[in-house]
């Protein structure tokens, strides 16, 4: 009966994606190929004083994404550290220093990881003049990276990749601002909060006291999703019924997560002058999502872990009117993008149901990954594919037309290898080092056992990919995990970002060369299970020892009791 | 890589622009909620028949008293993480200022025991066997404020509301239907009985 359900709220999103992929594919495609600025554009160019119609090269380019990023990063730090003089603070104080710049890094990273608690923590103006607008541009940024590299295929002996203050600029002002102010607005009608009042006092119907927070929430909610960010306005975040009050809000924020990761294939595929290589990435993305989804509500509704077995249903950390299947699909989708936003509590999870979304993360978040970061990662691993099925058959790889060299090859290299170094490096530091060892066992974990050590493990995984959602149990704010997270995302971010940029430029430089009949396919389905196969065999092969700890242990724990 | 400095006072100078706009951009819809939607703006706040406000719809309530023992007239929620951290004990929780889960794993043996006791106090407050005991009814939500009960874990109240109220379990059954939402289209979301309103009309039969 479950996966009768399981199956309709599938094709529900499914067939909502279908419709608008070719709408929104192609629009995009129209914003980043065209070279007309709008009147409001021009503005912007000239205060920010670039010329527009300049190319930039790989490292005019990558110099503008960090640049515009450390600036990001040292604003939005300055802007908490001055929160007790700022309007709207709510009676809360500076945040401190160490925390300041966890979320500073966090947000700008587009992770949101959130070692603060919102609702202890911070006013409405840090959340709307800094971290919301960070959502935007740090959404923009992922997707104007992914533009560029996708540039690098499509251009022929290139010296330039495009703009980046043109792509950041068009990606907010014509792509996400629109969809916000729609998609909001239908956000509050539909329930979610939008206002600056007081928090207000009651006397409940029971005549208990409650105080209920509120906020300018429905213009915050809406991008967080858009922008595959993640992070709440609430300590809850999605599953806070002000943030996600009902079955239709939640749909919503499913396809706001989904839409600009999934429509961005069809972008790709008109760049590079070929709809179905689109299809092709799009085909090895729904596979993974959904084999994943389908592991989730398995675990959920068949466990027979201790809380389950006791209950009859593990309604542990979800709320009643999302249940088993949309608490499920959204997590899917939140660890699948790079959102990291929940609607239910990850950390009581089963053992098996947490680790699919564990595994949604090590994969590389590319099924479809977050706004521009899924892509350019799929991107990546279809390079490695093309080259591991070149060794194969003994031919010089290929990809959209551009030869995969050495010189390719280790930056596809390189760029997959920052992920599971930073976390498992992370992971094993926390427990070896003896001072956070001490401050692991002391503050940090929520659970005891192989349950808390997938905590740590959830965190690092979440932190490296700039996802953001945690086994939200662990206590985060301590000096050895904001600096670790903090480094964690900021590595995960740029290392891998900066490889992309480079790899752009180099294959940009490059002349296309002509299809013949020892080319590889790469739009059909034979490469489709390819790149799945590799992707699943990297993360697979890299983290089984780490799963084995954790999650699977926990499971079988859950089995032989 | 050469420091450039001229990229990052364009990038200063373009964190400032769009911090303008997303200020711009958040009152521009604070302003189209507050005209155009005012009470979904402000948080969907009901009031009871003197005309107080009372809460939200949208946010759970417990109803308990200050020991936090079970009120027997009132329809029970389920039970909430979300504490008033400035209490050194909170029996009555669902504090919409500190919205939390238990984040608690299935393995642990606090929240196993807590489960197993509340399954046994609820099977014995109601008069029916453990086993009809529904799984949210002892599990906490994930936000600590979940408004909702499943109409299993409603269906089992129904005789103790209706008892202690005066009322026929026909009139208590019925207010619990105009207070369920159920599935859109048939499948998006669960079935689902709002505690909050549903209280509330309980209290307004008087």
């Amino acid at each position: 009966m479950v996966y009768i359900y399981a199956f309709l709220a599938f094709a529900l999103i499914a067939l909502i994606l279908a419709a608008i992929y070719k709408p929104l594919g192609d629009y995009m495609y129209n914003v980043f190929t065209s070279d007309k600025d709008l009147f409001f554009e021009k503005w912007i160019y000239k205060i920010i004083g670039v010329d527009s119609k300049k190319g930039q090269t790989w490292k005019a380019y990558l110099r503008g994404v960090l640049g515009f990023s450390l600036m990001s990063v040292l604003f939005l730090y300055l802007l908490q550290r001055i929160q007790h003089w700022l309007p709207f603070n709510m009676g809360f104080d500076n945040v401190p220093g160490p925390l300041a710049f966890n979320t500073a890094a966090s947000f700008v990273t587009n992770t949101n990881w959130q070692s603060y608690s919102p609702d202890v923590t911070l006013g409405y103006t840090v959340q709307f003049a800094g971290l919301a607008v960070q959502n935007f541009v740090s959404a923009a940024v992922g997707i104007a990276v992914a533009i560029a590299l996708v540039r690098g295929f499509a251009w022929r002996k290139s010296e330039t990749i495009g703009n980046f203050w043109v792509d950041l600029t068009r990606a907010t002002m014509r792509l996400l601002m629109p969809i916000a102010i729609v998609m909001g607005i239908i956000l509050i009608a539909l329930g979610v909060t939008q206002n600056f009042a007081d928090w207000i006092h009651v006397t409940t119907i029971a005549g208990n006291e409650q105080t209920i927070m509120q906020g300018p929430v429905a213009s915050q909610e809406v991008i967080k999703e858009l922008g595959t960010n993640g992070g709440g306005f609430f300590n809850a975040n999605s599953s806070h019924p002000y943030e996600n009050p009902n079955m239709w809000t939640n749909l919503i924020e499913i396809l706001l997560m989904l839409c600009i990761p999934v429509a961005l294939t069809r972008t790709t595929g008109r760049m590079v002058g070929n709809i179905k290589q689109g299809y092709a990435l799009l085909g090895a993305m729904v596979v993974l999502f959904g084999i994943s989804f389908l592991c989730v509500v398995t675990a959920e509704s068949f466990s027979s872990d201790p809380i389950t077995n006791l209950t009859g249903g593990s309604m542990e950390g979800k709320e009643n009117r999302f249940g088993i299947v949309w608490s499920g699909l959204f997590g899917t989708t939140s660890t699948s993008t790079s959102t990291g936003a929940v609607n239910s509590m990850h950390d009581s999870y089963t053992a098996l149901g947490g680790m699919m979304y564990m595994l949604n993360m090590m994969l590389g978040e590319v099924s479809p990954g977050g706004v521009g970061a899924g892509l350019y990662g799929i991107l990546v691993m279809a390079i490695v594919t093309v080259f591991i099925a070149g060794l194969m058959v003994g031919r010089t790889p290929e990809y959209l037309g551009k030869k995969i060299g050495p010189r390719e090859m280790k930056m596809a290299s390189l760029y997959f290898l920052v992920m599971p170094i930073t976390v498992v490096a992370g992971v094993a530091l926390s427990f070896a080092v003896p001072f956070a060892r001490q401050s692991i066992f002391d503050t940090s974990l929520n659970n005891s056992g192989n349950h808390g050590f997938s905590e740590v493990v959830y965190a690092f995984t979440s932190a490296a990919n700039n996802n953001g959602s945690a086994f939200a149990g662990i206590t985060a704010d301590t000096p050895w995990l904001d600096t670790m997270l903090g480094l964690a995302v900021l590595l995960g971010r740029f290392l891998p970002i900066a490889l992309v940029i480079a790899l752009a430029g180099s294959l940009a430089k490059q002349d296309i060369v002509p299809e013949t009949s020892g080319t590889m396919k790469t739009d059909n389905r034979l490469f489709v299970f390819l790149l799945v196969f590799v992707i699943f065999i990297i993360s697979a092969l890299t983290f089984f020892p780490t799963l084995a700890l954790g999650p699977l242990a926990e499971g079988l724990e859950g089995l032989v009791a | 890589m050469s420091l450039n400095l001229r990229s990052y006072w364009a990038g200063f100078k373009a964190v400032i622009v769009f911090t303008i706009i997303v200020i711009v951009y958040t009152f521009f819809m604070t302003g189209v909620g507050q005209l155009g939607m005012p009470d979904k703006a402000n948080g969907s706040m009901i009031t009871n028949a003197q005309g107080e406000v009372v809460g939200s719809s949208l946010i759970g309530q417990s109803f308990v008293d200050s020991k936090g023992e079970a009120l027997p007239q009132y329809f029970q929620s389920r039970p909430s993480a979300a504490s008033n951290p400035d209490l050194d004990e909170d029996n009555v929780n669902y504090w919409a200022a500190a919205s939390s889960g238990t984040n608690k794993g299935h393995q642990d043996e606090d929240l196993i025991k807590s489960v197993t006791d509340l399954r046994e106090a609820i099977a014995e407050r109601e008069g029916v066997s453990v086993k009809d005991v529904p799984a949210d009814a002892t599990t906490s939500s994930s936000s600590g404020l979940d408004p909702h009960i499943s109409p299993a874990y409603a269906a089992i109240q129904v005789k103790r509301v209706a008892k202690e109220r005066n009322l026929t379990e026909e009139q208590v059954e019925n207010l619990v239907k105009k207070n369920t939402t159920h599935r859109g289209l048939g499948f998006v979301g669960e079935d689902v009985v709002n505690v909050v309103t549903l209280n509330l009309a309980l209290d307004e039969l008087k």
